[in-house]
């Protein structure tokens, strides 16, 4: 069997702060193999984005941070490795995209020199001529036909679908194993944001990038992700293929959370009660094939 | 027949910057009645915001008029205007003052508005409270200490406690997690007939907007393109932007994802 290009297993973490240890996230266990776009849905405070922080190695940074369990990215466990390993592995082999944009990147560099610096990342002596031919070709990958314009810009000279598509293009130039988005395309204009997941799931495709896709919208998700995983309050509590999950979601996490979404078919506002509940019931896991769990 | 709370005719806005001229709104009309909920869709640009702006008075318009049960609204709005038309936005946190407790910021719009006696407004406060779903003691906290959608009900409850006609909602549930957004939305759709409201929904979210709004009016760079029954307009819709803007929503089921394909084909159609 091919070595996964993410694996997470029984992953904790939690904070010590004045008056108590917190605990965040109560033994994650994901797996992405390669090629596979998987999702972390939830809502906010779950726990996606400390997730992907500690797979990046941000978290292991914070001081205040104690992290269990382990994290093995292409065979290779993060914890064995020292920051600076780790910190070469950011922008070369595991990259990242954010929900804005335009706030992302660099305001006082233009487009043409952020994206040589992410280039020298994974090859540090790069000429200024070999960056330019590589970063125009990515960009013609992301559907932008004039590069030199885009080159000449600010980021604030661009609308926020064209940023989108920058970061996309800079965030594969590397041929990462793992590209890992939070919340794509949440700060754009729907129109916008359907062609933006549309063209990085080709483009993922045609790389054969793994995605860890980062999203509290579900919809998003059904269209991005082969798998997904729900998280509610730091655990785990389905996962299986998006085609599933979807139809037959198991946990009553999961069920709730799509009968809150309104249908654009009608049928009325949702109706969960006003009461919150708690979801504590185990994991619900999909079989492969798409079988009821 | 009773004219529309609302009317809006031939409005246009014009934004002057020191180079050039940006037309936000371009001669549009239409109309809200008693008690309906109109949505305002659209994307960035379209002009909702602006639509918004100019019928809550925050700046005149360039030309057109804006009438309020058949009259004229003045470019400077007198206080009971200010009152009949309320605003719920976005983000609750940067509309509430920090620094206010919960029932000092209702109190205040009660004490601008001299609604009730002076004695009965705690009282007033406790009602709405409970009205928009929280507990009376909430009145004592600071806006910090609430959840999302703790606030956004506290914003709800500012608005009705000006006793509003119109109450604007722009985006009222966009920041909110999906299963807080449901009972937000259930809540608004609860009020309005009980507090007699008239809602006007500005949002990008059509999947909300086909299960909340009675009619729709969609924006495009400043134009009304189209505006119709919720109904048939999502059944129907004629205008291939207002397709396009449907074919695009994110769906989780299977059921939504045929009517939707079935739209997006329509869009090739000779």
């Amino acid at each position: 069997m091919t070595v996964p290009t993410l694996d997470i297993r029984d992953l904790r973490l939690g904070f010590r702060t004045y008056e108590a240890y917190v605990e965040v996230l109560h033994g994650i266990s994901l797996t992405i193999r390669p090629g596979e776009r998987v999702a972390l849905v939830g809502e906010s405070g779950s726990g996606k984005s400390v997730t992907a922080r500690i797979v990046l190695g941000l978290l292991q940074l914070l001081r205040s941070a104690r992290i269990s369990g382990s994290v093995v990215f292409e065979g290779r466990d993060l914890d064995r490795m020292s920051a600076r390993e780790r910190s070469r592995l950011r922008g070369t082999r595991m990259t990242m995209v954010f929900q804005d944009p335009t706030s992302s990147l660099n305001p006082v560099y233009r487009i043409g020199t952020q994206f040589h610096e992410v280039l020298r990342r994974a090859e540090p002596r790069i000429s200024e001529a070999a960056a330019r031919e590589r970063a125009a070709q990515m960009l013609m990958e992301v559907s932008i036909d004039d590069p030199d314009r885009v080159f000449e810009s600010y980021a604030f000279q661009l609308s926020g679908g064209m940023n989108q598509r920058v970061m996309i293009a800079m965030a594969l130039a590397n041929e990462p194993a793992l590209l890992i988005a939070d919340e794509p395309g949440t700060a754009l204009d729907v129109t916008v944001q359907a062609q933006t997941l549309k063209l990085m799931r080709e483009l993922v495709e045609h790389h054969h990038t793994s995605v860890l896709f980062i999203s509290h919208n579900l919809g998003v998700v059904r269209e991005f992700a082969d798998r997904v995983y729900v998280i509610y309050k730091g655990r785990i509590v389905e996962e299986g293929p998006c085609a599933s999950v979807f139809e037959r979601p198991g946990h009553a996490y999961t069920r709730a959370l799509m009968a809150a979404v309104p249908r654009i078919t009608g049928g009325g506002l949702p109706d969960i009660g006003d009461e919150p509940r708690d979801f504590s019931e185990p994991l619900v896991v999909h079989a492969a094939g798409g079988g009821a769990p | 027949m009773s004219p529309p709370l609302l009317e809006v005719h031939n409005l246009s806005k014009v934004f002057r910057l020191e180079d050039r001229e940006v037309p936000a709104l371009l001669e549009v009309s239409f109309d809200v009645s008693v008690g309906e909920c109109l949505a305002i869709v659209g994307e960035s640009g379209a002009g909702k915001t602006t639509v918004a702006n100019l019928i809550l008075g925050v700046y005149p318009p360039s030309s057109g008029d804006i009438l309020m049960h058949g009259a004229p609204l003045p470019p400077r709005r007198r206080r009971e205007h200010r009152r009949a038309i309320q605003l719920v936005q976005q983000n609750p946190l940067s509309t509430l003052n920090p620094k206010r407790t919960v029932g000092a910021s209702l109190r205040l719009a009660l004490d601008v508005h001299r609604i009730g006696e002076r004695q009965e407004r705690p009282e007033i406060v406790a009602t709405l409270l409970e009205e928009v779903g929280l507990p009376a003691d909430f009145a004592r906290r600071y806006p910090a200490a609430l959840s999302g959608g703790q606030r956004q009900r506290v914003a709800v409850a500012r608005a009705l406690a000006c006793r509003s006609e119109l109450v604007v909602l722009d985006e009222p549930t966009s920041s909110l997690d999906v299963l807080v957004q449901a009972r937000v939305l259930r809540l608004l759709e609860e009020l309005r007939p009980r507090r007699g409201l008239t809602y006007l929904f500005i949002t990008h979210d059509l999947s909300v907007v086909r299960n909340f709004a009675d009619r729709v009016a969609v924006f495009e760079k400043g134009r009304l393109i189209e505006i119709g029954v919720t109904e048939a307009l999502f059944a129907a819709p004629e205008h291939p932007y207002t397709r396009r803007l449907i074919s695009a929503v994110p769906v989780v089921t299977r059921e939504e994802e045929a009517m939707r394909d079935a739209l997006a084909e329509g869009e090739f159609r000779p």
